[in-house]
């Protein structure tokens, strides 16, 4: 618990509507999105409004050696904003204004409240879009998913969320603020603070200001939906588009399992007999849409495809409810659904799909598989029931054994949740000891009190 | 046992949330307050922390529960097709079990209980309303005179001088009708919105639709099971079912989203367990329609043959919409109507703030979620406003007088009345 004095100390900075201390308000703020996580209450539950009450937050906490756990909309997949020690957790839903738009320029400065949609309907009106697009558009927080690096359905062609952090205003653990990057397309200026900050979930500073980079709306775009009657032929067909240069928008992969779940749920008229679709999309000036599309249709017929165009805006709707649909129709066959996002190089995604099903047959699970295979980044996602603990030591098991396989054909632990806590008993399988070692300094050069976000990524506790 | 009857029930139901959060992007009271326990998903976890021992019934859970209109904007949207707001209301109706309900509402309610004094009241309230309401001069609007539990600010609709169904006579008949309802009025429509109770019997019979209003009918008791009072709800319930179960009728007919709702969801999940009314209630269920979709489905609306000319929006009532899915057979009435050209407006389904009582016991709240469908309403500039439901009639009301806008709130009955009535001139 956490002495009067400092809940004093919060209530003079923020106001008393900004500081939550009754239990039933704390719930709500142990857990987040993950699965099968242990949840944990913090003592007091705090909403700055502005960078200098953010300051005055973080001076409280690091001189009373209190957690600090920074919160946006708490949609993150990885624990990365459950307050496992306790203490303050921050919300920053309510810096939510967008700065300001330079189209000229071709850049937006927002607050980290901002929700990634409204970002996107605000440009719209300049023919401008900010690509990085996770299922979660329409909740999670620009301050969030910067702070995961999140990833969506454009990956492969327009990059995530990295790739368009130009510049960031952060409050240290000591309360001092720094800003890091800015307008300029080119800055060398010393080490890139940017990118070290991108990704770091809450473990290394606040982020209070973000300038991202936008991009112009492309013109025209055309979607297909291609079946395979096997996953060679699918992955041969990824693989094959990308040779003949094209770089579609989004390249998208559902296994027979989902297929059918979806087909069940949404009846939107799938292949259910296929042993994986692919979801095809590619953009851009109309002249240069015609000429990938043609090829995309060569080789997925190459490749014993069976292809279908869609003509209209309808039936491209159609095809992505479709895609939409698959973590919800998968989400509804059983209570407990646990969504991972190990990423393999994309060569490896039938290897990887193989393995997936002998991890499912060897713990007898259920498990579908959807993701962004233009990216190698799949969504392995296994449908259980956490009441049942015999059962949730098999998943367990499975999952140990999703992250080998993954690591095993050269790729990573996650594509784009994040280690957070879920995932930091492997961080060592990828990173091995110096790297974790690496890590550590960072984390202590920058935290060492280790009052920022405790418990993830790496723990300089244990 | 119904999960409204024992709360551990609605476990079934909080462990499909997966805690994805989608229900922030649709949630109108998360939009305001930002906060977690606002949301679907913090309150599906507060639940399942009280079914824990995690957290006790208490003032603060009450509060908090209090906080949510009913929408269903959450259900709507959730990906894993959890009912969030069943869950909400389950854990109302615990809260009132094990901590009693508020001693006002519980005076008002045990009124709601008895339909012969409450019948009375209301018709003895109009006449002395006066004494309370001060009358906005060229409106059928006031403003509350003294702080009666009531905002100052808010204009409300003052009781109609006499009651819909002691002005009606009780069979309504048309030359050789081809189908015969019973209209359930619901008490805005009784005691307020005579206008549209009367229009409704009107465009019934024009469409060949004999109409008889039974006399002893009550309140639909939804107002008491939103605040958790599930033995007054379920008296209510069973003494209308009692009342229709007499009548001889094709359908039930109602005006309004609670009572349309009240009918084809509430009473039959009520009384599942009833070994008396369970079966009557399903019956009764499977013929009650709302006035747009019983003149679409069953009898095929006569189109009026004059033009309006006006322009109208339709605002879609939370409950009519995502409770019994009626939403494009108002509008198909709309767009058959000549001359009528329907402006839709951004997010018509969106909650208008009202959700009943709670623009008495949230005003502020209620007003910002209004707000919003105002400035909504407003950009489309119609002529006037149809909806389907008196409640959102009468937040509408209030939200557009507020902005010193001069556009009339209409329901979609009303609209069809005037066009047959132009006819017949
Ligand atoms: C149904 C579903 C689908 C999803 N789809 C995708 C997807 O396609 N791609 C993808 O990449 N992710 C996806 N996610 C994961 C998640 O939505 C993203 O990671 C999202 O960007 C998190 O945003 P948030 O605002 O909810 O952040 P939160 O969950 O609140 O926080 C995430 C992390 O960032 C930290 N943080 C938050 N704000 C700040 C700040 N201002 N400064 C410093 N640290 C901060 C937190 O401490 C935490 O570690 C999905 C999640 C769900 C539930
Ligand atoms: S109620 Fe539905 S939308 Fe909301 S968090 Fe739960 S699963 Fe997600
Ligand atoms: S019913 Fe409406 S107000 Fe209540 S939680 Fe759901 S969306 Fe929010």
């Amino acid at each position: 618990m956490l002495s009067r004095k400092i809940i004093d100390e919060l209530t003079a900075v923020l106001g008393k509507e900004n500081v939550l201390t009754e239990k039933e308000e704390l719930a709500c703020y142990s857990f987040d999105a993950t699965a099968d996580m242990p949840q944990s209450m913090p003592d007091v539950f705090v909403t700055p409004t502005c960078t200098e009450e953010v300051q005055k937050v973080v001076e409280i906490a690091s001189k009373n050696k209190v957690p600090v756990y920074t919160r946006g909309s708490g949609t993150n997949l990885s624990g990365g904003t459950i307050p496992l020690k306790n203490g303050i957790v921050m919300g920053m839903v309510k810096m939510n204004k967008i700065l300001e738009i330079d189209a000229e320029n071709l850049n937006a400065v927002v607050q980290p409240g901002v929700i990634i949609q409204d970002l996107n309907d605000a440009v719209a009106k300049h023919g401008l879009i900010y690509p990085p697009d996770p299922g979660t558009v329409k909740t999670a927080t620009m301050g969030g998913s910067v702070a995961e690096c999140s990833g969506g359905l454009r990956g492969l062609k327009y990059g995530v969320t990295k790739d368009y952090v130009m510049g960031l205003e952060v409050v240290l653990a000591n309360g001092k603020v720094m800003r890091c990057g800015g307008k300029t397309v080119k800055n060398v200026t010393a080490y890139d603070m940017v990118k070290l900050f991108v990704g770091s979930e809450g473990t290394l500073g606040i982020i209070t200001e973000i300038i991202v980079k936008l991009i112009p709306a492309p013109e025209t775009r055309k979607s297909f939906l291609a079946s395979f009657k096997s996953l060679d032929d699918a992955a041969n067909s990824i693989t094959g588009i990308i040779a003949s240069k094209v770089i579609p928008a989004t390249l998208e992969i559902m296994d027979n399992a989902t297929i059918k779940t979806v087909e069940n749920y949404a009846h939107v008229g799938l292949p259910t007999d296929a042993e994986a679709i692919l979801l095809i999309e590619v953009d851009g000036l109309p002249e240069v849409v015609a000429k990938e599309a043609q090829a995309v249709e060569k080789v997925c017929k190459e490749n014993n495809g069976q292809l279908k165009v869609a003509e209209t805006d309808e039936e491209r709707d159609n095809l992505w409810t479709a895609r939409r649909a698959a973590l919800p129709a998968l989400a509804q066959v059983s209570p407990t659904t646990v969504l991972e996002d190990a990423t393999v190089p994309r060569s490896e995604i039938p290897k990887m799909l193989k393995a997936l099903q002998e991890i499912a047959g060897k713990y007898d699970l259920k498990i579908g598989t959807f993701g962004h295979a233009g990216d190698g980044n799949l969504h392995p996602t296994i449908l259980t029931d956490e009441r049942n603990k015999e059962e949730m030591e098999r998943v367990h098991k499975a999952v140990d054994e999703i992250f080998d396989a993954a690591l095993k054909l050269g790729g990573t632990l996650s594509g784009e949740h994040g280690i957070g806590m879920a995932k930091m008993k492997y961080l060592e399988n990828e990173f091995k000891e110096a790297g974790v070692e690496a890590l550590r300094s960072i984390k202590k050069a920058l935290d060492p009190e280790n009052i920022l976000n405790p418990g993830k990524i790496i723990d300089l506790e244990g | 046992m119904s999960y409204y009857d024992l709360l551990q029930n609605i476990n079934e139901e909080i462990i499909k949330c997966m805690k994805c959060g989608n229900c922030q992007a649709v949630c109108p009271i998360y939009k305001e307050t930002k906060g977690e326990s606002g949301v679907a998903r913090g309150k599906i976890q507060m639940a399942k922390a009280l079914l824990e021992g995690r957290l006790e019934y208490n003032e603060k859970l009450a509060e908090l529960f209090s906080l949510c209109l009913t929408c269903k904007a959450c259900a709507d949207n959730c990906p894993c097709g959890v009912r969030p707001d069943k869950i909400i209301l389950a854990v109302r109706a615990a809260l009132a079990r094990e901590k009693g309900l508020h001693p006002l509402k519980r005076r008002i309610f045990s009124v709601l209980a008895k339909p012969k004094v409450f019948r009375l009241g209301m018709n003895a309230g109009s006449v002395f309303q006066g004494l309370g309401l001060k009358r906005v001069k060229g409106k059928n609007l006031a403003h509350p005179r003294f702080p009666i539990g009531l905002d100052m600010r808010r204009v409300i609709r003052p009781l109609a001088s006499q009651s819909l169904i002691s002005e009606l006579p009780r069979i309504n008949k048309p030359q050789n009708p081809q189908f015969k309802v019973a209209f359930f009025t619901g008490c805005m429509l009784n005691y307020l919105y005579t206008d549209a109770g009367k229009a409704v019997v009107d465009v019934l019979n024009k469409n060949g639709v004999e109409v008889v209003i039974p006399e002893a009918q009550h309140c639909c008791g939804i107002p008491t099971f939103v605040h958790g009072d599930m033995s007054t709800s379920k008296k209510i319930a069973k003494y209308n079912i009692d009342v229709f179960m007499k009548e001889d009728f094709d359908a039930i007919i109602t005006h309004c989203g609670t009572c349309i709702g009240a009918w084809v969801e509430h009473y039959p999940e009520f009384l599942a367990d009833d070994p008396e009314y369970a079966e009557k209630a399903n019956k009764l269920a499977n013929k009650a329609y709302d006035f747009s979709q019983f003149l679409i489905e069953k009898v095929g609306l006569k189109r009026p043959e004059v033009s309006l000319d006006v322009k109208v929006t339709y605002h879609d009532p939370c409950h009519l919409v995502r409770g019994v899915g009626v939403a494009t057979q108002p509008r198909e009435i709309l767009k058959a109507m000549p001359g009528v050209e329907l402006a839709e407006m951004k997010k018509p389904d969106r909650c208008c703030g009202s959700a009943g009582s709670f623009s008495l016991t949230h005003y502020e709240m209620s007003s910002k979620i209004r707000d919003k469908k105002t400035e909504d309403i407003l950009s489309v500039n119609p002529d006037a406003v149809i909806t389907s439901c008196g409640a959102c009639r009468m937040q509408l009301e209030d939200g557009l007088y507020q902005t010193g806008a001069d556009i009339p709130v209409k329901h979609l009955a009303m609209l069809l009345q005037e066009a047959y009535q132009k006819e017949g001139k």
